[in-house]
C-alpha cells in the first residue's frame, strides 16, 4: 500500500461528495527526507510535500468518481486545475480531504476540493488548502485511442479503503 | 436569461480562459488561438466546456464545441488531411467556426487554427440565441 495516500473513507454520498483522512506519522519515510524551509529559528521541520496531498485529493475524488459508474470507467487524474496551500501539515497531525463532483459526464468530471487539517493538541480541523480536478474516462477519450479492457485503475487497494469504510458494496454492484 | 451582448459573451469567456489555461487576460484576443496562442492542450477542452456551461448555464454536448475522433474515421482523414466529407461534417456541426482557413491547407494539424477565442463567443452567441 506504499502509494495509498488515504487511510480511509469517512463520509461518502453517492455521486455528490467524499471524505478521505490521511494519518500523519514520523515513521513514514517521507518525513526523514522533506522539510519546511521557514527560517523561524528552528532546525527544518518535517512537513507534508504539497504534490503528495494533490494524489491525496486525486485518489479521494478520483474514488468518488469512478463509484458513481461503479468503477466500470477507466478514471484517470487528467489535470490539476488549482492547487492553493496555505499552511504546512506535520506528522501527528491528520489530514482530510473533501472532494465533491462540480460537473461530469460521459468523458470526464471535475472535482472541487478542501484539505483540512486536525491539529491533535486543539481537537479543530483547519482548512489549509484547495485543489480543483479534472479525470478523463480513458475509454471515452478524444483522441479515439484504446486501452486494454481490464481496469487497471481501481484495483484491490481502492477495494481494500472501501472496505475499511464500509464501502465495498460499490464493487459489488459491479456488472 | 437575458439576452448577453457579444462584448459581455466574450468578457466571461475571458475569464474562463484565464481560469482554465492559466493565461493572462491581455492575452486573450478575439483572433487568439486556443492551442497556439493560449497553449490550450486537449484535456483543458473538456475543462473549458465544463466552465462555459457552469459560466452561461448551458448544456455543451460532447463533440458539439470541438471535434472528436476524427483521426480515427478513415473516411474523415486521408494521409493526415481532412477529406470533402470531414469537412462537410465539421461546417455543419459547428457553425461557430469559420474553416475557410482550412481551404488552402487542410493538414489536421491547421485546425487548431480555426479555434479561436471568437469561435467560443459565436459559439455562446448562437447557444443563448437558440
Amino acid at each position: 500500500m506504499r502509494w495509498m495516500w488515504i487511510d480511509t473513507v469517512t463520509a461518502f454520498e453517492d455521486g455528490v461528495r467524499m471524505e478521505a483522512v490521511k494519518n500523519l506519522s514520523l515513521s513514514e519515510e517521507l518525513f526523514h527526507d522533506h522539510f519546511d524551509g521557514e527560517e523561524d529559528g528552528l532546525p527544518p521541520e518535517p512537513v507534508m510535500p504539497g504534490s503528495l496531498m494533490v494524489e491525496g485529493m486525486a485518489q479521494t475524488a478520483g474514488i468518488l468518481v469512478g463509484s458513481v459508474n461503479r468503477f466500470r470507467e477507466k478514471v484517470v487524474l487528467a489535470k490539476v486545475s488549482k492547487v492553493e496551500f496555505d499552511e504546512d501539515a506535520a506528522p501527528g497531525q491528520t489530514l482530510r480531504y473533501e472532494a465533491e463532483i462540480e460537473r461530469m459526464d460521459a468523458v470526464g468530471a471535475s472535482t472541487r476540493g478542501i484539505v483540512r487539517r486536525l491539529d491533535h493538541a486543539d481537537g479543530v480541523w483547519r482548512e489549509i488548502g484547495r485543489i480543483d480536478l479534472i479525470f478523463s474516462h480513458l475509454d471515452n477519450n478524444t483522441g479515439g485511442r484504446e486501452f486494454p479492457e481490464h481496469n487497471f485503475v481501481f484495483g484491490d487497494n481502492f477495494k481494500q479503503i472501501l472496505a475499511s469504510a464500509g464501502l465495498d458494496r460499490l464493487f459489488d454492484d459491479e456488472s | 436569461m437575458a439576452v448577453s451582448s457579444r462584448d459581455e459573451i466574450f468578457e466571461k469567456v475571458k475569464d474562463v480562459l484565464e481560469n482554465a489555461l492559466g493565461v493572462d487576460p491581455e492575452d486573450v484576443t478575439m483572433d487568439a488561438t486556443l492551442i497556439g496562442d493560449l497553449g490550450a492542450e486537449s484535456i483543458d477542452f473538456l475543462d473549458i466546456s465544463f466552465k462555459l456551461e457552469q459560466e452561461f448555464s448551458i448544456k455543451i454536448d460532447q463533440g458539439e464545441l470541438f471535434p472528436e475522433n476524427l483521426m480515427s474515421d478513415d473516411t474523415l482523414v486521408e494521409d493526415g488531411k481532412l477529406t470533402d466529407k470531414a469537412m462537410d461534417i465539421l461546417r455543419e456541426r459547428m457553425p461557430h467556426v469559420d474553416f475557410s482557413k482550412l481551404d488552402a491547407d487542410r493538414r489536421v494539424n491547421q485546425l487548431s487554427e480555426v479555434f479561436t477565442v471568437e469561435s467560443l463567443v459565436d459559439f455562446i452567441d448562437r447557444k443563448l440565441a437558440a
